[in-house]
């Protein structure tokens, strides 16, 4: 736990070499099945950054993943591997289609109980695991990745049986009210990346700022010392837990409140699947920190948005792209990875 | 005399481990009863319990030995992903389902070599690389299927290729079971009563004494992950071509973290794995038995009780959590001083 939030002096260093690595794999994987990895690549990044308008779209992918690496790295800032972030984000996002479609609300209202809704749903469905780890010590991995599978199926429950609208396989589209702006026409960029952004400057300044914040962090870095200086360990672990739905769903919400042409959940959750997952390779890229989550999210979302460029130009399908996060997480677990690099050249 | 027996007798009862078995066993009694009681064969029942075990008990034994030994690899559900898909690659290869269930088997051996060496060598944060095998897998997956055979998402091979089960007058065992519960009774052997079992769980308890004693912390690590590993990639292998028939994208459907609720209430010691696979290895054949069962569609929404296996599980751990004895050092890098 130490050794997993000590600093690294160069906090740029180790995330490029992990990227540069899981390029490499990734154009290995390409290679063996017969394609063309420099093409592959090309189409990957100009997808996601060769345009302004490509960047926009970017941005709207970054908008749930810096959310959902908000989870996953708050959690490890108390010292817990809170992996339930998908969970939370199938339920927030069903409890902002609810709010968002079905409820009648004045302009302006609508749009803030739709989404504070959805953040209500993400803290009542951390909130299991939270209690299980208090109460009985069970850990968080096994709870909250069981949370998972319960919240997926209960998730297309809720949209089959309750939230469906006119179409049967989607819930009932966000009315006009509930809607976040469109920022750029054309795009899929909506005031909701302010919304985004702006909840991780607010959990930044919790973390850094402010007294409950530092026992967070002081608990996950060295319970002992925390429970010496009579810091509440349990209730740092619950703040964290909390913080953690929060902030997934809000991401949940953004999929359904801010995320044109849809406005809604998809039946099969095709439109908020695997954004929780994305965001522990997002979190570790940003080493852990809400600000640097804001751009690491921009870089998996460009190459989210960019591998479906890459599947329609050179057939690679865009799966690779999240098996390339895989490898980059595990570089990102070896500390130093710069360090052991130059050592091996210069022995 | 007999007095003093009869109290030794109850004494055990008291004792929480041992109530809590009976009272899993009178569970398990009274729910096949009920079955049987409503005209529904309980012996499919079990024998369907036995095949979800399996997977389960494979790469939770694995994992038992890989904890023992003072990794911890949260990646199971991962390897069971890829080395399934790697294993029907390799049946269809040498044209021989047997022949993939080893190639799963060398997969998951490669993928806990790599893994061991990272948390080795490379001091690794154990929790984090595990959860970069199941990322890498949530992609690997889906690419490695589009990439091989073209499909996206589900892939059905040749009937030929399919493993089966070997038909006796009680029911039909498939051998991968017997496999996997001899692995658990081997591996429990193992651990307790060899030379390199000691030392096995002592680098898991005092690494120290296993550097003093003049050997290598390191080498036992590498080959207990990959040992542990490569059972949990015949798992995987089974999934396909011993149960399923077929490939889809998210085969492993939460079983790797099952696995590791498995050595979680084991306390990392493999023969109780086994017991608590088969517990959960039931609730899944429960599930997948009791969706089939014709009406109940009616009453109950399917997805409540494809919830079912995730929830028991989640109850099981709740209810038998206790401070078990894990290795004191597992998941800790061992640094020299």
């Amino acid at each position: 736990m130490l050794r997993r939030l000590s600093t690294i002096s160069r906090p740029l260093v180790d995330p490029g070499i992990a990227v540069i690595l899981g390029l490499a794999i990734g154009a290995l994987l390409m290679l063996i099945f017969g394609y063309d990895p420099i093409a592959g690549y090309y189409w990957l990044f100009r997808g996601g950054f060769g345009s302004i308008k490509d960047i926009v779209e970017t941005l709207a992918f970054a908008t749930p993943l810096m959310l959902t690496a908000v989870t996953f790295a708050v959690g490890m800032k108390a010292g817990l591997f809170n992996i339930g972030a998908e969970g939370q984000v199938y339920i927030g996002a069903a409890g902002a289609a609810a709010i968002g479609g079905w409820v009648t609300l004045p302009v302006g209202i609508h749009i803030a109980a739709a989404t504070a809704f959805g953040m209500f749903f993400g803290v009542l469905w951390a909130l299991p695991a939270a209690i299980l780890k208090l109460w009985r010590g069970v850990h968080e991995v096994i709870s909250t990745i069981m949370l998972n599978y319960v919240a997926r199926y209960l998730a297309i429950y809720l949209v089959v049986y309750w939230l469906a609208g006119p179409r049967a396989e989607v819930s009932n589209p966000a009315m006009g009210s509930a809607r976040y702006p469109l920022l750029v026409g054309g795009t899929s960029l909506t005031a909701a990346i302010f919304v985004a952004v702006a909840f991780c400057i607010v959990v930044y300044a919790f973390l850094w700022r402010t007294r409950a914040g530092y026992e967070l962090r002081l608990s996950g870095t060295n319970p002992e010392a925390a429970n010496y200086a009579g810091v509440s360990v349990r209730r740092a672990m619950l703040i964290s837990f909390i913080v953690g739905g929060l902030a997934a769903g809000l991401a949940g919400a953004t999929q359904v409140l801010g995320r044109p042409p849809t406005w809604a959940l998809f039946a099969d959750l095709g439109n908020v699947i695997e954004l929780g997952f994305y965001g522990i390779a997002v979190a570790l890229m940003g080493r852990n920190h809400p600000i640097g989550g804001i751009f690491a999210a921009i870089f998996f979302g460009g190459l989210l948005h960019g591998g479906r460029y890459m599947e329609y130009q050179v057939g690679i399908a865009s799966e690779l792209v999240t098996g390339i996060q895989g490898i980059i997480v595990i570089c990102l677990a070896v500390p130093g990875l710069w360090a052991i690099i130059r050592r091996r050249r210069f022995k | 005399m007999n007095a003093q027996l009869l109290e030794k007798f109850f004494a055990q009862f008291r004792n929480k481990k041992v109530m809590g078995f009976f009272g899993a066993l009178v569970a398990f009694i009274i729910i096949l009863y009920l079955i049987a009681w409503a005209d529904m064969k309980p012996s499919l029942l079990v024998e369907t319990g036995l095949i979800a075990m399996t997977p389960l008990a494979l790469a939770a034994v694995g994992e038992c030995i890989n904890e023992k030994a003072g990794t911890i690899n949260i990646g199971l559900e991962g390897i069971l992903g890829i080395t399934c898909v790697i294993g029907v690659w390799g049946a269809e290869l040498f044209g021989s389902g047997v022949m993939g269930l080893l190639v799963g088997f060398i997969a998951g051996a490669f993928i806990g070599f790599i893994f061991a060496i990272i948390s080795v060598y490379g001091r690794a944060d154990q929790m984090v690389a595990g959860m970069g095998i199941n990322l890498l897998a949530l992609g690997l997956v889906a690419y490695l299927l589009m990439s091989i055979w073209g499909f996206p998402g589900i892939y059905v091979f040749s009937n030929k290729l399919v493993v089966s089960p070997i038909h006796t007058p009680w029911g039909s065992l498939h051998p991968v079971t017997i496999i996997a519960i001899a692995a658990a009774i081997l591996a429990q052997i193992f651990l307790y009563k060899t030379l390199f079992g000691l030392r096995i769980r002592a680098a898991g308890e005092k690494p120290e004494a296993v550097d003093v004693a003049g050997v290598s912390v390191a080498r036992i690590r590498i080959i207990a992950s990959t040992f542990g590993a490569a059972l949990c990639g015949l798992g995987g292998a089974f999934l396909a071509l011993g149960w399923f028939g077929a490939i889809v994208k998210e085969i492993s459907a939460g079983r790797g973290f099952i696995a590791l609720a498995c050595v979680v209430f084991a306390g990392a010691e493999p023969l109780v794995a086994l017991g608590a696979a088969f517990i959960f290895g039931f609730t899944d054949g429960l599930a997948s038995w009791i969706a089939i069962t014709p009406g109940v569609k009616n009453v109950i929404p399917v997805y409540f009780i494809n919830m079912i296996p995730y929830i028991a599980t989640i109850v099981i751990v709740t209810v038998a959590i206790g401070r078990r004895g894990f290795p004191r050092a597992a998941g800790k890098p061992y640094l020299r001083e």
